[in-house]
C-alpha cells in the first residue's frame, strides 16, 4: 500500500557500483570478518586493496560511459555522475589502497592487526566518493558525516598510544563544531535559495527577480559552508586541529587524512562554490583569494619552526592546501560560465597526484616511527641515509616532488594550478604561492639533511633499526614510481583530466 | 643531421648517473672509471658538435623538436647557436677533468652519481629551446648541487647549501610564474595558441611595452641571482667557500653561467624592448657588482672566497657586455663566459691543492710557497693572470670587446668598470704576494710541489687560456653570426640603431667571416 503512494526516485545501479563495492567491501570486513577466525597475516589489508583496486577498474567503464552518453544526475538530482565525481573516487580509491598496505606493516608491528581499521577505511573513502559526487547539500552533509566519524575513530584507533585518543577526541569535539557550521549554512542556503539541491540553486539566480532574492541569508549560508569546509581542507584560520590530529594520529591514518580526507573535502568545496553557486563568485571569491593567502603562509611558515616530522608534514599539507585554495580561486573565476577554465581540472589533478605523494611519504614516516609509533623527531632520521639507503631515496624523491622539483609529480601539480591562476590574471596570488613554496622547501631540505648530511649522535643508535615490510614497500614503490612517472610524461594524465569541469547539473 | 645528438648529449650523462647509482659502493675506482666513461663520452659529443658546427651560420643547429606534453603546448625543443655552442663544450670537457681530477674522499657512488646528473641538467639548460624546458632544467640542477656542497662540503656546508637552494628558488618563484605568463599572454599578442616554444614566441609575440617589462622582470630575477648580480649575490661566497673544489669548479665554470645565458636567451631575445628599457638599471647593478665584488675580494681572509668575490666581479663584466647591446660587447660577454668558466675553475682547482695540502685557505697561514713548489706557483701565476686579464691571456680578450664595445652605448659605466679591472690586479696580485713570495715558515716548508697527475689536469686549462689569449678568432667566428643576429632581433623590434663599431677588432674578424 505504502509503496504505490510513495514513489521512491529511479536509481542507476550501474552508475553507483563504485559505493556499491565501497559499501560491500566494508560489510564483508565488519560481518564475515567477525565470523571467521582470524584472517592469514596481511590478508585484511589486501582485500582492502583488491576492493580499491576493483573500484578503480570499474570507474574506468564508468568513465568511458560518461564519454559516450555524456553526464547526467542520478538519484532524483541528488547525485551528480560525471567526470568529476569518478575522477575523485579514483582519486579516493587510490589513496586508500596505498595507504591499507602501509596500515598493514603498521597494525602488525604495533601487533593491533583486525579488520576494524580496513572497514573504517573503506566507509570512511565512501563518505568521500559520496561527497565528491553530490548535487543535494544533504547528501554532501550525509558524506561529511560518514567520512568523519570514521575519521574520528580511525585518529583514536591505536588503543595503546593516549596521543591517539586525544588526537580522536580533539578531531571529534573540533570536527562536530565544524559540521554545526555548515549544517546552518545549509539551512540558510535553504531559506535563500529554496532548495538544497545545486541544481534548483543554481537556476533559483535566474529565476528570481532582484527585489524578490534573499542575498543576505544566501551569503550568510555561503560563509558558514566556507567555514565547515574550510575546517575539513585544514585551510586557514580553520587549520588549529590538523597539527595535533596528525602528530597524534597513527601515522598511516595521518597519511589518509591528509590525502582522501583532504581530497573530498576540496571536492565538495568545488561542487557547492562552482557547481551550485557561480551567480556569487564574485561575492566569495575575496573570501577565497584572503584563505588562500592566509593558507599558503601559515602552512609554509609554521612548518619551518617545526621539530617534530608529522607536525612539519601537517603543515606542508596545510600549504598545499594553499595552493588547491589557488585553483579554487581560479576556478570561481568562470564558474558557471560554458568554458570553465582550467581552475578546477587544476585542482583535481593536484589532488590526485598530492594524494600518492602524501601516502607515499607517510608511509615512510610511519616505518622511521619504529615501533609505538613515537620516533617522530627530526632527529630519529638520521642516517636514514647510510641505513637504508632505498628508502631515503624515496623519501627524498616524495619530499622533493612535495617541494615542486621538476620531473617529480609535484611540479606538474603545482605548475597546473599556477597556470590556472595566471590564465584568469590572478597574478599576485600565482607569485605569493610560489614564494611559500621557497619557504617550504626549507622544511623539506632540513627533513633531508637529516636523513642524509647530519652525522648520527650516540644517542641515535638506541633507536631499534627501521624494517621495511613487504607490503610497506610495495605502496612506497607505486608512490615514488608514479610521481617521477607522472613528472617526466603527465600529457595522459593531464588531457584525462580536462574533461572534469563539465559538471553534471 | 638525423641522429638527436642533442637528445643524447642530455641522455648519456643522465643514463650514466642510473648506472653508476646501480654499481657496488664498495668499488669506488668502479665507480670512478664509468663515471669517467660517460663522462667522456658525453665529452666527445660536444667536440663532435663543435666540429660539424657551421661556422657562418646564425640560428639555431642540431634542432630536435618532439612534443613533450601536448595538452600544455610544451615541446622537447633543443637546439644550439654561437652563443650556447662553447657553453656546452666548456661544460663537456669540464665534467671529465674534474671527474678524474678531484677525489670526494668518501661516498665515491653518491658523488659520482650527482655529477653526471648535474651534468645532464647544465647541458640540458643550454640547449633547451622551450621556456618550460629550460625551467625544468635550470631547476633541476639545483638538486644535485645542493647534496654535492651540503654531503662533501666543508664545516658550515649544511648553511651555505640551504642558502644556495633558497635563494635561487626564490628566483625561480617569479620565472615559472613569469614564464607561464609570458605563454598564455603571448597567446592574445600574436601567437595564436598557447605555447612555450622560445623561438616561436620570440618570432611572433608582440608584448605590449608595460607588460613585456613585467614579464621580463620576473625572468631577470631569477638570473640575476645565479648571476649573481648586486645585491642578490651573497649566497656565492658561501657556496663557494663550503662547496668541495669540484662543486666549486662546476659551479663557478658553468652554473653560474645559466644566468647570464638566461638574461641573453630569455631577457634580451624573449623581450627586446624590456631589455633596452631596463638597460641602465642592470649595467648600473653590473658595474657596482664589479667594484663590489673586487673591493670585497681584496678584504677576504680565506683564499677561495678571494675567487669567489672576483666571480662577483667578473660576472658583472658579463652581464655589462650583454646589456650595452653591441656586436662587440656581446660578443665579448659571451667570450667572457667561458674565459671566466676556464680561469677561475682552474683557480679553484689550484686553491682546492693548497687546501688538500695545507688543510688551511687563509691567506695568513701560507707563506713563501713559491720557493718550496715553484712550478706550481708558475702555473698559478698564469691562471691568476688570465683573470686579471693580462694582454696575451683569454681574459684580456673577453674584457676588452665588453669595454670597447659598451663605450659606444654605455660610455660612463665603462669609465667606472673600467676601474675594476686595476682592482682586479690588485686583490689577486696581493694575495699571490702575501701566498707565494717570502720565506716560507715552518708549517709551509713541507709544501709539496706540483705533481705529474695534477700537472696534466691543468694542462688543457693552460692551453686554453692561451690560445684564447693569442688567437680567438676561431670563437669569435662561431659566436659573431648568432649575437648579430640576435642584435638585429632588438633593432626590428625596438627604436635602437647599433651603432658604428670602433676599432679594428670586431670589423677584420667580422669581413673575414662574411667573405
Amino acid at each position: 500500500m505504502l509503496a504505490e503512494t510513495l514513489q521512491g526516485p529511479h536509481v542507476d545501479w550501474y552508475a553507483a557500483t563504485p559505493m556499491l563495492i565501497l559499501l560491500g567491501g566494508a560489510m564483508v570486513l565488519l560481518v564475515v570478518a567477525a565470523l571467521t577466525p582470524r584472517w592469514p597475516k596481511g590478508l585484511y589489508a589486501w582485500f582492502t586493496v583488491a576492493v580499491a583496486l576493483a573500484v578503480i577498474v570499474v570507474s574506468f567503464f564508468l568513465w568511458h560511459t560518461i564519454d559516450v552518453d555524456g553526464a547526467k544526475t542520478l538519484v532524483g538530482g541528488a547525485i551528480a555522475f560525471d567526470h568529476f565525481s569518478i575522477w575523485m573516487t579514483i582519486t579516493i580509491s587510490a589513496a586508500i589502497a596505498l595507504v591499507s598496505l602501509s596500515t598493514d606493516s603498521y597494525l602488525r608491528r604495533e601487533d593491533l592487526d583486525g579488520p576494524e581499521v580496513y572497514a573504517l577505511y573503506l566507509l570512511s573513502a565512501l563518505g568521500g566518493v559520496v561527497m565528491a559526487a553530490s548535487n543535494d547539500l544533504i547528501v554532501l552533509f550525509l558524506g561529511l558525516e560518514i567520512l568523519s566519524i570514521a575519521l574520528y575513530v580511525l585518529a583514536a584507533s591505536n588503543r595503546r598510544r593516549s596521543q591517539s585518543q586525544e588526537s580522536g577526541i580533539k578531531y571529534f569535539v573540533l570536527g562536530g563544531f565544524s559540521s554545526a557550521f555548515f549544517l546552518y549554512g545549509v539551512a540558510l542556503l535553504y531559506g535563500g535559495a529554496g532548495s538544497t539541491n545545486f541544481t534548483t540553486i543554481f537556476n533559483s539566480f535566474n529565476s528570481q527577480v532582484a527585489l524578490d532574492r534573499k542575498d543576505g541569508l544566501i551569503l550568510a549560508g555561503v560563509a558558514l559552508l566556507i567555514v565547515g569546509l574550510g575546517f575539513k581542507t585544514s585551510s586557514a584560520p580553520f587549520h588549529f586541529w590538523a597539527p595535533d590530529v596528525y602528530q597524534g594520529a597513527p601515522t598511516p591514518v595521518t597519511g589518509f587524512m591528509a590525502s582522501a580526507g583532504k581530497a573530498a573535502a576540496f571536492a565538495a568545496l568545488l561542487r557547492v562554490l562552482v557547481s551550485a553557486l557561480p551567480n556569487w563568485s564574485d561575492d566569495y571569491r575575496p573570501v577565497i583569494w584572503v584563505l588562500a593567502v592566509l593558507t599558503l603562509f601559515v602552512g609554509a611558515v609554521m612548518a619551518v619552526i617545526q621539530t617534530d616530522v608529522k607536525r612539519m608534514l601537517a603543515y606542508s599539507s596545510i600549504n598545499h592546501a594553499g595552493f588547491m585554495l589557488v585553483g579554487v580561486e581560479a576556478a570561481s573565476h568562470l564558474a558557471g560560465q560554458p568554458a570553465p577554465g582550467k581552475g578546477m581540472s587544476a585542482v583535481l589533478l593536484y589532488l590526485l597526484l598530492y594524494t600518492v605523494l602524501v601516502t607515499g611519504t607517510f608511509a615512510v614516516v610511519g616505518l622511521v616511527t619504529r615501533t609505538g609509533d613515537g620516533a617522530t623527531d627530526l632527529n630519529a632520521f638520521r642516517g636514514l641515509g647510510r641505513k637504508r639507503p632505498a628508502l631515503a631515496v624515496a623519501l627524498t624523491v616524495l619530499l622533493l616532488a612535495q617541494a615542486g622539483v621538476p620531473l617529480t609529480a609535484g611540479f606538474v601539480a603545482k605548475f597546473g594550478v599556477i597556470q590556472a591562476a595566471v590564465d584568469v590574471k590572478s597574478y599576485p596570488l600565482a607569485v605569493i604561492a610560489m614564494l611559500t613554496a621557497v619557504i617550504a622547501a626549507f622544511l623539506y631540505l632540513r627533513i633531508m639533511v637529516s636523513v642524509w648530511i647530519a652525522d648520527p649522535e650516540p644517542a641515535d643508535e638506541v633507536l631499534e633499526p627501521v624494517r621495511t615490510p613487504f607490503s610497506a614497500v610495495v605502496g612506497i614503490a607505486v608512490s615514488v614510481g608514479f610521481t617521477l612517472a607522472i613528472g617526466f610524461a603527465p600529457g595522459w594524465l593531464i588531457d584525462l583530466g580536462n574533461s572534469v569541469s563539465q559538471l553534471a547539473r | 643531421m638525423d641522429f638527436p645528438i642533442l637528445t643524447a648529449l642530455v641522455a648519456v650523462p643522465a643514463v650514466g648517473a642510473i648506472v653508476v647509482m646501480l654499481l657496488s659502493k664498495h668499488r669506488p675506482e668502479l665507480v670512478k672509471l664509468v663515471t669517467l666513461l660517460f663522462a667522456v663520452l658525453t665529452a666527445g659529443l660536444t667536440i663532435w658538435i663543435l666540429v660539424s658546427f657551421n661556422t657562418g651560420e646564425a640560428g639555431f643547429q642540431f634542432v630536435t623538436i618532439q612534443p613533450w606534453i601536448p595538452a600544455w603546448g610544451i615541446s622537447w625543443h633543443l637546439g644550439i647557436d654561437g652563443i650556447s655552442l662553447f657553453l656546452v663544450v666548456l661544460t663537456g670537457v669540464l665534467f671529465p677533468l674534474v671527474v678524474v681530477g678531484i677525489d670526494p674522499h668518501h661516498d665515491h657512488k653518491r658523488y659520482f652519481a650527482w655529477m653526471l646528473l648535474l651534468e645532464a641538467g647544465m647541458l640540458g639548460a643550454f640547449v633547451s629551446l622551450d621556456l618550460f624546458l629550460f625551467f625544468v632544467f635550470f631547476e633541476i640542477v639545483l638538486v644535485p648541487m645542493y647534496f654535492l656542497i651540503g654531503g662533501w662540503g666543508y664545516d658550515n656546508r649544511v648553511y651555505a647549501a640551504t642558502k644556495f637552494f633558497v635563494f635561487t628558488m626564490f628566483g625561480s618563484a617569479f620565472m615559472l610564474v613569469g614564464t607561464i605568463a609570458t605563454a598564455v599572454l603571448a597567446k592574445s599578442n600574436g601567437v595564436g595558441h598557447v605555447t612555450f616554444d622560445l623561438v616561436e614566441i620570440a618570432d611572433k609575440a608582440n608584448f605590449a611595452a608595460s607588460t613585456g617589462r613585467w614579464l621580463f622582470f620576473a625572468f631577470a630575477i631569477a638570473f640575476a641571482i645565479k648571476v649573481p648580480l648586486f645585491p642578490v649575490h651573497t649566497w656565492l661566497p658561501d657556496a663557494h667557500t663550503q662547496a668541495p673544489t669540484g662543486g666549486s669548479v662546476i659551479l663557478a665554470a658553468v652554473m653560474l653561467k645559466l644566468g647570464t645565458y638566461g638574461l641573453l636567451r630569455f631577457g634580451v631575445y624573449l623581450f627586446p624592448e624590456a631589455a633596452r628599457w631596463s638597460r641602465p638599471l642592470l649595467v648600473t647593478l653590473a658595474v657596482i657588482g664589479i667594484l663590489w665584488g673586487a673591493i670585497a675580494a681584496t678584504m677576504q681572509k680565506d683564499l677561495k672566497r678571494i675567487v669567489a668575490f672576483s666571480s662577483v666581479a667578473h660576472l658583472g663584466f658579463i652581464v655589462l657586455g650583454v646589456f650595452a647591446i653591441t656586436t662587440q660587447s656581446m660578443s665579448g660577454g659571451v667570450l667572457q663566459m667561458i674565459n671566466h668558466g676556464v680561469s677561475t675553475g682552474a683557480l679553484f682547482i689550484l686553491v682546492g691543492m693548497i687546501s688538500e695540502r695545507r688543510h688551511t685557505r687563509e691567506v695568513a697561514h701560507l707563506k713563501g710557497l713559491q720557493k718550496v713548489a715553484p712550478v706550481f706557483a708558475a702555473v698559478f701565476m698564469v691562471v691568476m693572470l688570465s683573470s686579471i686579464g693580462l694582454p696575451g691571456l683569454n681574459g684580456f680578450v673577453g674584457e676588452y670587446l665588453i669595454l670597447i664595445g659598451s663605450f659606444l652605448t654605455a660610455r660612463w659605466w665603462v669609465v667606472v668598470a673600467t676601474t675594476g679591472v686595476i682592482l682586479a690586479a690588485l686583490y689577486l696580485l696581493w694575495a699571490y704576494q702575501r701566498v707565494f713570495h717570502g720565506e716560507p715558515d715552518e708549517d709551509n716548508k713541507s709544501f709539496a710541489e706540483l705533481r705529474w697527475k695534477e700537472g696534466l689536469l691543468l694542462v688543457p686549462f693552460i692551453a686554453a687560456i692561451v690560445f684564447v689569449g693569442v688567437y680567438p678568432k676561431p670563437m669569435l667566428d662561431r659566436i659573431n653570426p648568432s649575437v648579430k643576429s640576435l642584435i638585429e632581433h632588438v633593432e626590428e623590434r625596438t627604436n635602437y640603431v647599433e651603432p658604428e663599431p670602433i676599432g679594428t677588432v670586431q670589423t677584420e674578424a667580422s669581413a673575414e667571416g662574411h667573405g
